[in-house]
């Protein structure tokens, strides 16, 4: 039951704030914060529950006619990512706090129901429930993007919902041809009528599902989309696309792509790694020298991303935890590095490398949270981004030496273009733009604080998270066995 | 006791965040003794730990501390391990690290960084502690980046100045070069061995033949990490740009402890180079190679920080030619050597920088000799002992690196033996030109020259004593005196001595010992009366940067390296970066999914005769269609329908 509160809470808080079009910006903003505080309290009573009983349950007949239910579980993978989607949308929230926006309880009714249909991948045991929330999600985000963002928002925003569309109309026939296979939504018993089809036909399930997830991450080739909608999006929407729909993407992989195309997957697996490597390879590549910072965390994002597609894809044990350790990883650095870039960005008005210097003189304590999510993001031992990125290689490695060694090439890389940005923006003489730059403080703090802690907190006890997850992970990988 | 010793690391992190969160709160005269505390605490603790590996019938003291990374049936606890070898480093660590504590109080006492400093100093010392206490490869390689971490925040302490900033970042990026070589050994070690404890690693290993592939693409690997973090070709080119940093930090960091981890971690996996005779022939090349190229650069350098630093690169290259050789504890043995007489070499060189008000340029001091009596005598010390002159300590770990190479190969000897020629030549240059002859700075700078104060020149005299004594930890066989560190080190050789029993016997007669030793003095002591003639007295003085001609220009040049490395990757990779945004994003991939969306609006414009030909608002609708109907719980007649057509087509 606590689950479906899950759903409710932002639900009923999404659909009141439209109601109450014309109230104030603040107490929009103070209603959204409380019901996705609310909700990760929620959040962590159900963690609670979970430990008592490790498996949680609803269903109710939904098309009953057709045996497809309105069906939510939680083993430990669903459990983290929901723990996650609920801790970092207050934090979403609160990073607006010193702006505001028009149409507010709009623009925050938008977030809530995000969050709900995040809530609903991560915890959809029937595929087309999971279906349903995977397409719902992008309406909100959409919609924020395009009516919230930068003067091509629309544009962008549009491209990217086309192309995202365009790759779950193949999740959708996929979808529908093993449901008429098996004559079952569940995802669990889907993958034992998975297992029976033909090589084939599994190789087409499995580029029909990876095209879709492919896309939401989005890994090369299919990434054209991310740098200008990420840019383009409202600082909001960059967090949650980045932060959490991409997440979706790599769920999918997690949850459908592994267990309904396991032939495929031992088919292609190789091939399509080969492609998410070098999609690393090439995002990073294209951050090196990329002066519009926010486009520059766009390129980190869209390299991170490959990494945990090709540590997926290895099958193995390592690559799987990996990924589900750096998807939280990513998630958290990915928030606090864009917010940083917000904040820059309200200071001085620019995003522009070139224009920047010298912040670090003024600003002790965002030097602070600065280095450390940086930190976290070049993947330094005793901060999240290393658990992920040391099991991620290693599972790479295992699988295939080669492709681990030019994977191990993203270490080089990723601390080359974030020093770089670190250098360029925060060290140096001070300029006009940046003298007068003031250091952060209230709500600021309470993103930045929150999101430095985690980032050492899963660097120093990273088995808190693994051993979550591991179980989960273990049954996945048994299935496709 | 133990857990005494497990907080050991934890004082300097303690240190760190007091002085580091209470930055500019915390009042300027307390900052220094919560910096020295920790540090010294950290030697306290040192202390405690030799007792107790003493008490402890020198048997391995483990101490799990909790179980880091656990997945499957690996296990990456964070646990210590203290024997031998961690407490010698250990030793070196907090002994020296606790003595430039000190130093720095004075030497950055005006320095509006000061707490930040001292803050990224016990920084240093925690991560270089868990480094030598770590008892498996994954709690090294914590320490490894850790330190890494920390030589990037001081090398651009002064980060203000871009070209600083510049070289802390190629610090890092280089270093993580040379990490990415060790992070492979790490997963070759776990694929072969299953844990990365050194425990269960090393014992496994000794069961293995002497050539197993395995063990050699591990030490290969390992060696590659080594590398970057030890400054040798080809990852050498960020270490002399490193000193950029604060004096003091290339004084701990630069010279005495980072750069000999590289040395540390080999001799630490002694048992698995012993069984990869290949990769040790490799690395004493490497090191002769590097020490030569170093020396040679360094005879030309006129940047008193510099001439220290390819110094610095030199030395080390010869504790790797010592570890190629199989001489691990005369590696060592010089790394504890060298971090004497190079700290000292630093620090003294901080203090003159210090009297010179920032002046680094050897061509603009001279005389100092009488102007800073103890800086001076400090710093000859340090000349002496690098130069290889008995019984000063470097003498003994370098002759002792010599005797072993020339058991090993005559032409890798004499070609080590040249590069000590070049290291007592520029050693004594840098001396003569700095201290001997006429003042050559300004009015001001005369003026100004001082002594430094007692918190600086104390750890001098300490360094100075203990570059004088430092070598009689090991006395040469034909002595007929103790070698203690041979014997101290011993029990770490288990594993070698099982897998390779001629492991630790050097095989030349005690006359050819003799020999060797003579002429190695007789060496240095040719290159100081040759320095001596040249630049005693202020006779010569190197002449300006624009009069530097011919072949000493390319070496003056380093050799035109970093240009090169620029040439070969930097600007390449800048180029395919602006090449990806400009050409290849817009053009290639974007113009790829707008080709197919062109690509569907033709056809379906000719196949479906779609007169709006919008495709993308056509599919926007579908999808908002999808999903109101399945939300709306209409889906049933569609699945109905398509149920209905794939049965039909059955």
């Amino acid at each position: 039951m606590l689950m479906l509160l899950l759903l409710l809470l932002p639900l009923i808080g999404g659909i009141a704030l439209f109601l109450l079009k014309g109230i104030s910006s603040s107490l929009a903003k103070n209603i959204t914060l409380g019901v996705s505080l609310l909700t990760f309290l929620g959040g962590l009573l159900v963690y609670r529950q979970y430990q008592a009983t490790p498996s949680l349950e609803i269903k109710y007949g939904w098309i009953p006619s057709l045996a497809i239910n309105f069906h939510l579980g939680l083993d430990g993978i669903s459990l983290l990512l929901v723990l996650l989607t609920t801790f970092l949308v207050p934090l979403i929230v609160l990073s607006t706090f010193r702006q505001t926006y028009a149409n507010a309880s709009v623009f925050y009714a938008l977030i809530l129901l995000t969050e709900v249909a995040l809530i609903g991948v991560f915890t959809a045991k029937d595929i087309f429930l999971f279906y349903f929330f995977f397409e719902a999600a992008l309406v909100p985000v959409y919609f924020l993007a395009a009516v919230w963002g930068g003067k091509n928002a629309a544009s962008v925003t549009f491209k990217m919902f086309v192309y995202t569309i365009f790759g779950s109309l193949f999740l959708l026939v996929a979808i529908i041809y093993l449901y008429m296979q098996g004559q079952t939504a569940n995802i669990q018993e889907l993958a034992v009528t998975a297992k029976a089809l033909p090589t084939t036909t599994q190789g087409l399930l499995f580029w029909a599902f990876l095209v879709a997830f492919a896309i939401k991450m989005p890994i090369l080739p299919f990434h054209s989309w991310q740098p200008a909608a990420y840019s383009e999006s409202p600082t909001p929407a960059t967090m949650l696309l980045s932060g959490l729909l991409s997440k979706m993407g790599v769920y999918g992989l997690i949850r459908i792509l592994l267990p309904l195309a396991p032939l495929g997957v031992s088919t292609y697996a190789t091939f399509t790694m080969a492609f998410s490597i070098a999609g690393l390879i090439y995002g990073s590549v294209l951050a090196i020298q990329q002066n519009n910072i926010k486009r520059l965390i766009a390129y980190s994002s869209f390299a991170h991303v490959g990494l945990m597609a090709a540590g997926i894809l290895t099958g193995n044990l390592s690559g799987l935890q990996g990924a589900l350790i750096q998807m939280i990883a990513h998630a958290v650095n990915a928030v606090g590095l864009f917010f940083i870039v917000k904040i820059i960005y309200d200071r001085t008005g620019t995003r522009d490398l070139a224009a920047l210097g010298g912040i670090t003189q003024k600003t002790p304590a965002l030097s602070i949270y600065f280095m450390v999510i940086l930190l976290g993001s070049v993947a330094l031992p005793l901060t999240n981004g290393f658990v992920g990125e040391f099991l991620l290689l290693k599972g790479i490695y295992d699988y295939n030496a080669w492709l681990g060694a030019i994977a191990g090439l993203t270490i080089i890389l990723g601390a080359v273009y974030m020093l770089r940005l670190m250098q360029r923006s925060m060290f140096g003489e001070s300029n006009e733009v940046t003298a007068k730059f003031e250091d952060v403080k209230g709500s600021e703090v309470a993103v930045l604080l929150p999101i430095t802690l985690i980032v050492l907190a899963m660097g120093i006890f990273p088995n808190f998270f693994l051993q979550l997850t591991e179980p989960a992970a273990q049954t996945i990988l048994d299935l496709i066995k | 006791m133990q857990s005494f010793i497990s907080l050991l690391p934890f004082f300097p992190l303690i240190g760190f965040l007091i002085n580091g969160l209470g930055f500019r709160k915390i009042p300027k005269g307390l900052v220094g003794p919560i910096g020295i505390g920790a540090a010294l605490l950290a030697f306290i603790g040192t202390v405690v730990a030799y007792n107790e590996l003493q008490a402890n019938g020198g048997q391995p003291i483990i101490i799990s501390l909790f179980d880091w990374i656990t997945v499957g049936s690996l296990n990456i606890p964070f646990a210590f391990q203290i024997d031998q070898l961690s407490i010698l480093m250990l030793f070196v660590i907090t002994g020296v690290g606790t003595l430039i504590h000190v130093y720095s109080m004075g030497y950055m006492s005006h320095d509006e960084g000061y707490g930040k400093f001292f803050a990224f100093l016990n920084l240093f010392l925690f991560s270089m502690l868990l480094l030598v206490m770590g008892n498996n490869y994954i709690v090294m390689f914590v320490g490894w980046e850790g330190v890494g971490l920390c030589s990037y925040l001081l090398i651009g302490f002064w980060n203000k100045n871009f070209n600083y900033g510049n070289a802390a970042r190629k610090a890092f990026i280089m270093n993580r070069v040379g990490d990415l070589g060790f992070l492979i050994g790490i997963f070759l070690v776990i694929q072969n061995f299953g844990s990365v404890v050194y425990g269960d690693v090393f014992q496994k290993a000794a069961s293995l033949e002497v050539g197993n592939s395995a063990v050699v693409a591990i030490t290969f690997f390992f060696f590659i990490g080594a590398m970057g973090k030890s400054a040798q070709i080809p990852l050498y080119t960020w270490l002399p740009d490193a000193m950029a940093g604060p004096t003091p930090v290339s004084a701990l960091i630069h010279a005495a402890t980072m750069v000999t981890s590289g040395i540390y971690m080999i001799v630490r996996s002694n048992v698995l180079y012993t069984l990869a005779p290949g990769t040790l022939e490799f690395i004493a090349w490497i090191g002769v190679a590097t020490a030569l190229l170093a020396a040679s650069i360094g005879m030309f350098q006129n940047d008193i920080k510099k001439v220290l630093a390819y110094s610095t690169v030199s030395q080390l290259g010869y504790m790797f030619i010592g570890l190629g050789v199989m001489a691990y504890t005369s590696g060592f043995f010089h790394v504890i050597t060298h971090a004497f007489f190079k700290a000292l070499l630093f620090l003294g060189a901080g203090s003159v920088i210090h009297a010179m008000s920032d002046e680094q340029d050897i061509r603009k001091m001279g005389g100092l000799w009488g102007k800073i009596k103890i800086t001076a005598i400090t710093f000859l010390i340090g000349t002496i002992a690098i130069s290889g002159i008995p019984p000063f300590a470097g003498f003994f770990s370098k002759d002792e690196i010599l005797a072993h190479t020339f058991a090993h190969n005559k032409l890798m000897w004499a070609l080590a033996l040249v590069g000590s020629f070049m290291t007592a030549f520029y050693m004594f240059r840098l001396f003569f030109v700095t201290f001997t002859g006429s003042f050559r700075g300004t009015h001001e700078q005369e003026h100004h020259v001082h002594e430094s104060p007692a918190s600086m020149t104390l750890p001098l005299i300490v360094l100075a004593a203990l570059s004088v004594v430092g070598g009689f930890l090991g006395f040469p066989e034909v002595m007929h005196l103790p070698h203690t560190l041979n014997d101290f080190l011993s029990p770490i050789y288990e594993g070698s001595r099982t897998v390779n029993p001629e492991f630790g016997k050097l095989h030349i007669d005690h006359s050819t010992e003799w020999l060797l030793m003579g002429v190695s003095v007789a060496v240095a002591v040719v290159a100081i009366l040759l320095a001596r003639s040249k630049f005693a007295g202020g006779k010569n003085v190197p002449v300006a940067d624009d009069e530097i001609m011919g072949f000493q220009q390319v070496v003056y040049n380093k050799y035109f390296v970093d240009e090169i490395y620029n040439k070969l990757f930097v600007n390449p990779i800048k180029q395919a970066s602006v090449f990806f945004e400009k050409v290849l994003e817009p053009k290639g991939f974007d113009a790829l999914v707008n080709g197919v969306g062109a690509g569907v609006v033709l056809i379906s414009e000719r196949v479906r005769r779609v007169q709006d030909g919008k495709i993308t608002a056509y599919v926007f609708a579908m999808a908002i269609g999808i999903i109101i109907i399945l939300g709306v719980n209409f889906g049933y007649d569609i699945i109905e329908l398509l149920k209905r057509i794939t049965t039909a087509s059955k």
